[in-house]
């Protein structure tokens, strides 16, 4: 049971920060992963009153708070315009509705967790973050980096021109993915993302001719075959490294042939 | 620590330890429609809304209410009264330990929805576990109360 000593719901991030620096507190998110744990902290910062709860797109740009729920993004317009619903279609199998309108983009990626649809999707575009102390860093290396006592303000996506595809596959309904998948387009280079492998999602850059090997199903399996070669992929009592990469295969093949299919106007 | 929030419609005010959790702190103050499922956010069961929106009050603290709205099925009787009749004439309740958890999400899929499809029903819903009926029953009796709404039956 997680136990906490004294609530403070931070006025700036600056106070956030500096609670931060010890090792007794925590931050909260939406906090749904943090209170399943059986942690006790002397102090838990809420960063809820700090108005990072909104998207802001601009001509060049959506900026997502850390506190912006799932939910949020599911639904919004602009986001899932950019994206061809690949934002909605990343969220819309965690849990429910109840879930999705606590947890937030903040947790998700901050935590960096391997099962993390978010971290799979956002990877997938020309994503950065600005954390407090750190500045502004691509999110592909954020997603490496170990964890450290910085705050995570806000999500930077920019509008790179940008196709993209977001694929799961779970064992059940609402349960965590064993292997997730988006592949973009971003100005005309292909990139994809596995994640759940079960470590934290890894992206690769796709070869230039795969516009070209798309467009035939051999090509396609060729393409998916090389893509989850170049990952690595692990067990756990969610599916075996065999059956994550064998299914990696799979979602990589599906995603490439929308990407043709879309392509060709079908 | 002192948190002030409007519980149905109501102003209260209560001394709370900062890590209590919302579902512990409306079944103190006697909202016992809000069930303890699985602790795990997963079961729906302990559903309520803070400021209009269905959250899972399980995973929420308590601290975290202050100077929200929150109301649980006790302050929407109203509302749920005829939905819930839908749900019973399909016998779907069966042990209806699951049942205020649903009904509250169903009212919030209404609200945002008013008239959803067999899909955005199953999607909305997908967090409100039964283990008794299989949902079929549920569904139906949902289906029969968009019906009869459509057709002038309900507000």
């Amino acid at each position: 049971m997680l136990k906490i000593k004294n609530y403070v719901k931070a006025e700036s991030l600056e106070q956030a920060y500096e609670l931060n620096q010890k090792k007794s507190t925590c931050i909260l998110g939406g906090m749904l992963w943090l209170k399943m744990s059986s942690r006790s902290f002397q102090t838990a910062v809420d960063l809820s009153g700090l108005g990072l709860d909104q998207i802001e797109e601009t001509e060049e740009e959506f900026s997502i708070g850390a506190m912006v729920t799932l939910r949020q993004m599911e639904k919004h317009e602009g986001l899932n315009r950019f994206s061809d619903n690949a934002a909605a279609e990343s969220v819309k199998s965690i849990v429910g509705v109840q879930f999705r309108n606590l947890a937030t983009v903040g947790g998700s990626i901050f935590g960096r967790f391997g099962f993390s649809d978010v971290l799979t999707f956002f990877l997938a575009l020309d994503t950065y973050v600005e954390l407090y102390h750190g500045g502004i860093i691509p999110l592909e290396q954020f997603a490496k980096q170990p964890y450290d006592r910085d705050i995570l303000i806000r999500l930077i996506v920019k509008k790179t021109k940008a196709d993209c595809v977001y694929l799961s596959y779970r064992n059940t309904k609402t349960d965590f993915p064993v292997v997730t998948c988006a592949i973009s387009s971003l100005d005309g280079k292909g990139c994809a993302v596995i994640g759940a492998r079960p470590g934290r999602a890894q992206r690769i850059e796709l070869p230039d001719a795969w516009r070209e090997m798309i467009t035939q199903e051999e090509g396609r399996e060729k393409l998916a075959e090389q893509t989850a070669a170049r990952m690595t992929f692990g067990s756990n009592m969610r599916a075996s490294a065999q059956y994550r990469e064998q299914l990696a295969k799979v979602l990589l093949k599906r995603g490439l042939k929308q990407f043709a299919e879309e392509r060709s106007g079908n | 620590m002192k948190i002030t929030l409007t519980l149905n419609g109501k102003k209260t005010e209560a001394e709370i330890r900062p890590d209590m959790l919302l579902i512990d702190f409306v079944r103190q103050q006697g909202c016992s429609s809000v069930k303890r499922g699985c602790e795990t956010a997963n079961c729906g069961l302990c559903t309520v809304f803070m400021d209009d929106q269905p959250v899972l009050s399980c995973s929420v603290l308590a601290a975290r209410a202050d100077g929200h709205r929150i109301d649980t099925l006790e302050g929407l009787q109203e509302e749920a009264e005829e939905f819930g009749a839908f749900i019973a004439g399909q016998g779907a309740e069966q042990c209806g330990f699951c049942n205020p958890g649903m009904i509250m999400n169903a009212i919030a899929l209404f609200r945002e929805i008013p008239e959803p499809s067999v899909e955005e029903i199953q999607e909305y819903l997908a967090g409100n576990l039964c283990r008794c009926s299989g949902y079929e029953g549920q569904l139906r009796g949902i289906l029969d109360f968009i019906e009869y709404r459509k057709n002038g039956g309900a507000r």
